[in-house]
């Protein structure tokens, strides 16, 4: 049960692990926008690069970059293959029965294929090096001017870091009750699959149950330590813009202005 | 030296609703600073109750409370709650961080202490149970008797006046509860604190100074543990185990073995035993 690893993190001490949070995600927020930018061959090789760059910075295993990228091979096919079909642009260069195939629609659907991958790189980067811990304190102080629409900041990020810390207890917990029901006679494995599906009621029962005895508990020991909200709390994860964040952010406003200028030279 | 009395229950009455029975039934006893007492009884005789009285998460009918002469009422509850810490039973619910270090702090960051002096408390509690090498472990990689040490020294990092542990050894095998109880004994050497301990495991009591039998909400019995263990018949009425040694001792005395005092322990009763004719 040591395995478990919440997320996809992997561990690490590279430049990109030892980013700030906040600037990973900033980035990648605007990243997302310029990659809708990108129109030409230069442009868009200059965001493949800095994606490139990144990756390799990151010293993320790339076989974990694959099984991140896995679900969306269909869709990036997928999206390919339809424009090939649609698009109707630039030079008939193969035609077959039906099927007309132009050099504009091998373009496009390239083009497309490629903001995608660039966008599902992108985001997995910041989940295998980030661990949710950091994600949560991120977003915490980043949300925090809500907190004069009075919307609930702190509790948002302490649910979230709570769930986060319960996910091993409670996956050890339905582990523990699926053996105690199996040893009793339920069939979790075998049997049609409405069968199955009723198997899974006995596990839920008990989890839920445990799950809310557990929430008072802990809601009892949070009070019996001090807990009154957010107001007057002092933190002791502390975020801060380093060196390097600086850096990434002089790296990225270059790459920006890169990229609109080899959109309108390139 | 004058000891003052830290934790005062003046004939406390609790009910959890108006058709429930009484709880806890004219309830009066005193803890004094610095004082070790155990709290035991079996389940349902009120012990966690008072626990959870003394630290204002509930609210007696009749009678009053003062833990350092203040009355613990809406008011007061969160200073008093800076005075007094506590360790609850299931090891699990209350663990709040996400890794050790973050657990340790939860409790100071709700009082709002500064990072640099949280840092410096979280590395003397860490190192007080013997945690340090775990700051940054998650809970789910941790034994049930470290998460309870990890605890206990959150508690610690507010510097309390009392620290209660609420059955904090039932959920644990026995290397936890023995790992828990040297814990606390080589602490209660270093730092001044009041300790109750709740149990309804009469091995636990042998090292508290005094100790407070509860039955059907009531105090049955306040004494040493030494005298404690003179009236087995008694506490087996009351639904308490009787440590093996003291029915050894008894049984050994039956057959005519004179034995000077009460052992609490196997050590003791060793002792008794292999000095028997060198008294004689």
């Amino acid at each position: 049960m040591n395995s478990i690893i919440i997320g996809q993190y992997v561990p690490g001490d590279s430049i990109i692990h030892r980013m700030d949070p906040r600037t990973k995600i900033t980035i990648i927020f605007f990243f997302i926008f310029i990659v809708f930018f990108a129109n030409n061959v230069t442009s868009y090789g200059l965001l493949v690069v800095f994606a490139a760059l990144s990756v390799f910075l990151s010293k993320v295993p790339l076989q974990f970059i694959a099984k991140g990228l896995t679900p969306i091979w269909f869709l990036v096919a997928f999206t390919f293959i339809l424009h090939l079909f649609v698009t109707k642009e630039g030079e008939l260069f193969f035609d077959f029965w039906i099927f007309e195939f132009y050099t504009g629609g091998v373009m496009q659907g390239l083009a497309i294929s490629v903001r995608f991958f660039l966008l599902i790189l992108v985001t997995s980067l910041l989940t295998l090096t980030t661990t949710p811990m950091e994600i949560t304190d991120a977003i915490e102080d980043m949300l925090r001017p809500l907190n004069k629409v009075k919307f609930p900041v702190h509790e948002l990020a302490l649910m979230m870091s709570i769930s986060l810390r319960f996910i091993p207890t409670l996956m050890q917990e339905t582990e523990k009750i699926s053996k105690a029901q199996a040893s009793r006679g339920v069939d979790f494995k075998n049997g049609p699959i409405k069968a199955r599906i009723k198997a899974v009621v006995p596990l839920l029962v008990p989890l839920f149950v445990s799950a809310f005895k557990r929430a008072e508990e802990l809601a009892m020991a949070m009070e019996a330590r001090g807990y009154q909200g957010g107001y007057g709390r002092s933190k002791l994860r502390q975020l801060q813009i380093g060196k390097i964040d600086i850096m990434v952010y002089l790296v990225f406003i270059a790459v920006i202005a890169g990229l609109f200028l080899t959109r309108t030279y390139g | 030296m004058e000891n003052k009395p830290l934790i005062q229950f003046k004939n406390v009455s609790f009910r959890y609703n108006d058709k429930a029975p009484w709880v806890l039934d004219n309830v009066s006893f005193t803890i004094e600073e610095d004082e070790w007492v155990a709290i035991i009884g079996h389940n349902g005789s009120g012990k966690s109750t008072i626990a959870k009285l003394i630290n204002g998460l509930l609210f007696p009918q009749k009678g009053e409370i003062l833990i350092s002469g203040k009355k613990v009422d809406e008011e007061s509850v969160w200073e008093i709650r800076k005075e007094v810490g506590m360790v609850f039973q299931n090891p699990d619910n209350q663990f709040v961080g996400a890794t050790v270090q973050d657990d340790v702090a939860f409790g100071m960051e709700n009082r709002g202490i500064p990072r640099e002096e949280m840092i410096k408390r979280i590395d003397e509690t860490l190192k007080a149970v013997g945690m340090s090498d775990y700051r940054l472990t998650e809970p789910h990689r941790l034994s049930g008797g470290q998460k309870q040490r990890v605890a206990i020294a959150s508690v610690l990092a507010i510097s309390p006046k009392v620290l209660i542990l609420d059955e904090a050894t039932a959920m644990l095998d026995p290397n936890g509860r023995k790992e828990i109880m040297q814990t606390v004994s080589s602490i209660l050497d270093e730092r001044n604190f009041a300790l109750i301990t709740i149990t309804h495991d009469l091995e636990e009591i042998v090292q508290a100074d005094r100790v407070i039998v509860m039955n059907n909400g009531q105090v049955w019995d306040e004494a040493k543990p030494r005298d404690i263990f003179t009236k087995k018949e008694a506490l087996r009425e009351i639904g308490l185990d009787v440590p093996f040694v003291a029915i050894l001792a008894d049984e050994l005395k039956q057959y005519g073995i004179p034995l000077p005092k009460e052992p609490l322990n196997h050590g003791e009763l060793l002792e008794d035993l292999w000095t028997l004719h060198l008294r004689t």
